[in-house]
């Protein structure tokens, strides 16, 4: 087991390190940003030596090099934008993303968990179909279409929620829904199929057969089982929440990660979007290393195998 | 190919063809477009703004899903786009699924450093979310059809290739294999002749599940104004351009979102159909 998670925890480093690489690369690709810092009419002095500042008149390998040092130690210089640590610009950002990412994670877990097992238990019947229609529809419509769509209801019509922004507990609930509804859907199919699976299972006719309470061979026997699928399931919905989260914090004008991401790219601020990638970057990647630890303790077989 | 059909028919089978008829719908659509008859898609009318949809097909300048903040017909512009969602996501799809392909099997037959080189590369490009690393590229090169092509292949070469890759090593040590090295064939020769048409299977299953991926990523860059560019109709773009008018005009959104739906719908409908008719032991999401 301390093999199995030395190694996975190895395979995150490099992976992240490759991604300090990737963002390094595509950010000198986009173009010089001292145009955009100095006001027009500036002399080629004064931009010459403003480039010296920023250490972009050096070699590129070295620039590389003292990048990757300074990433190390944490600091991915300063924000153009802000003249603030750029580290420090992103955590900022990183509660209001977080907070988006779990509700939605909640809401898809809950709502998800709820809808599968209804429909497997309820095999063959109306609910399992209205379940998988409304699940495959959920796995079909786009975050941002959904998000405005949900804007349009109950924001502009109802007049029932803010239509974006960052105030108290009410602005969250329609970009979590928004966020949350891929991931609900997903659960759903894959806890319904999974389930379908278990009931057919001799440990389960066993447990009937012994006589236990039917909430009890449930709970014990068969929703143990089918979660090991959807464990491994949420590192990948992960990536999508994190993915997911740029255009729903565009949508919802939500302060976090994502939009700054967004705003910095077109502002042409790298230490913010390399700061702001290698956060997301990091997160998916202890968020993975959380989910195959659980794994382990969900199923034994697999810690035995590692 | 009757075996095919009757599948399609039965048990569960009929989602799948519900996903057929509407790609073949869209494919119709998009294909004979420009013989509808239907107003320029961008063409602008002032005095037209926002008109509201109606339900009178007939009449001469009519516009049976409104217009939106320019007057533009919302149908055409729908059927206009079809063509460049599926021009652009096919194009990608094909050029990603050919790479991917070909990297999963050189990793899968060669093996050693080079099979752990691209699949470290594989996890690098995994931990970085899909749609910041297409919006990292497409900000780097700059927004065009090309390159919005080539991002989208980019972000999903990695899928086929560790697909493929699984397959090849399970393909690798098989008889027919080893008898075709032993009377001396070339390893070119080998991995296409004889490996390639044994994952074809999974690669293409791959590729419809990553075909609906890419439409929702191309649509998503075009909200963000990353994607396509105009004069070119896009979903994506139609959708973040009637943002600004959901209080007064709900169809500008409405309509082109539906069309996305439906396309992502169809395209996963099928994907899930052809996996499980194609091959039900392939873990492939």
């Amino acid at each position: 087991m301390l093999r199995f998670l030395l190694g996975r925890v190895v395979d995150g480093l490099v992976a992240i390190i490759g991604v300090v690489t990737i963002v390094f690369v595509v950010s000198r690709l986009l173009g010089d940003p001292t145009v955009l810092l100095l006001p027009v009419g500036a002399t080629t002095e004064q931009m010459a030596e403003l480039r010296a500042g920023l250490g972009l008149d050096r070699p590129i390998w070295e620039q590389y090099f003292s990048y990757l040092a300074g990433v190390a130690r944490g600091d991915f210089g300063q924000s153009f934008q802000f003249m603030r640590p750029a580290l420090t610009v992103v955590l900022e950002r990183m509660p209001a993303t977080m907070a988006l990412a779990f509700s939605a994670l909640g809401v898809g877990i809950v709502l998800g968990a709820i809808a599968g097992s209804l429909a497997a238990l309820y095999r063959g019947t109306v609910v399992e179909g209205v379940v998988m229609v409304l699940a495959l529809l959920g796995q079909a419509t786009p975050v941002f279409w959904l998000g405005l769509l949900l804007i349009m209801l109950f924001a502009v019509e109802l007049g029932l929620l803010p239509t974006g922004g960052y105030d108290g507990p009410a602005s969250l609930i329609l970009p979590a829904l928004t966020l949350g509804t891929f991931t609900t859907a997903s659960i759903a199919r894959l806890l319904r199929s999974g389930m379908l699976d278990v009931l057919r299972d001799d440990h389960v006719r066993t447990a009937r057969a012994k006589g236990l309470m039917p909430g009890t061979v449930f709970l014990w026997h068969v929703a143990r089982n089918s979660l090991i699928p959807v464990v491994t399931m949420t590192g990948i919905l992960a990536g999508e929440l994190l993915g997911g989260s740029v255009v729903t914090e565009t949508v919802f004008s939500w302060p976090g990660v994502g939009r700054l991401i967004v705003q910095a790219m077109e502002a042409k601020d790298f230490p913010v979007v390399q700061a702001g990638v290698m956060v997301i970057a990091t997160t998916f990647v202890l968020i993975n290393l959380l989910v195959d630890l659980l794994y382990g303790v969900l199923d034994p077989r697999i810690r035995r195998r590692g | 190919m009757s075996d095919f059909l009757r599948a399609l028919t039965r048990g569960s089978g009929w989602l799948g063809l519900i996903g057929l008829l509407l790609i073949a719908l869209l494919l119709l659509v998009a294909a004979f477009g420009p013989f509808f008859d239907l107003p320029d898609p961008t063409r602008t009318n002032l005095r037209a703004r926002m008109v509201a949809p109606t339900l009178s097909w007939v009449g001469f300048g009519a516009h049976p899903l409104g217009t939106d903040q320019l007057g533009r017909d919302i149908l055409s512009r729908i059927v206009a786009g079809s063509r460049v969602t599926l021009v652009v996501a096919g194009a990608a799809v094909v050029l990603g699924g050919i790479v991917g392909t070909l990297l999963g099997l050189i990793a899968g037959y060669f093996g050693g450093w080079l099979d752990r080189l691209l699949m470290r590369l594989a996890d690098i490009q995994l931990a970085v979310p899909l749609m910041l690393l297409a919006l990292m590229v497409i900000a780097a090169l700059g927004p065009s059809l090309q390159n919005l092509v080539m991002v989208l292949a980019l972000v999903s070469w990695v899928r086929y290739a560790r697909i493929v890759r699984g397959q090849v090593l399970a393909v690798r040590e098989r008889e027919f294999v080893q008898s075709a090295r032993a009377i001396g064939a070339s390893s070119a020769r080998i991995i296409l002749r004889h490996i390639l048409p044994n994952v074809l299977t999974p690669a293409i299953v791959v590729a419809t599940l990553e075909l609906a991926r890419v439409i929702v990523l191309e649509a998503g860059l075009s909200f963000l104004g990353l994607g396509v560019q105009p004069p070119f109709a896009s979903w994506g773009r139609m959708l973040a351009e009637g943002r600004t008018y959901i209080a007064s005009a709900w169809w500008i959104i409405t309509f082109p979102g539906i069309a996305l739906m439906l396309t992502v719908l169809a395209v996963n409908l099928l994907g899930d159909w052809l996996r499980d008719y194609l091959d039900p032991r392939l873990q492939v999401r």
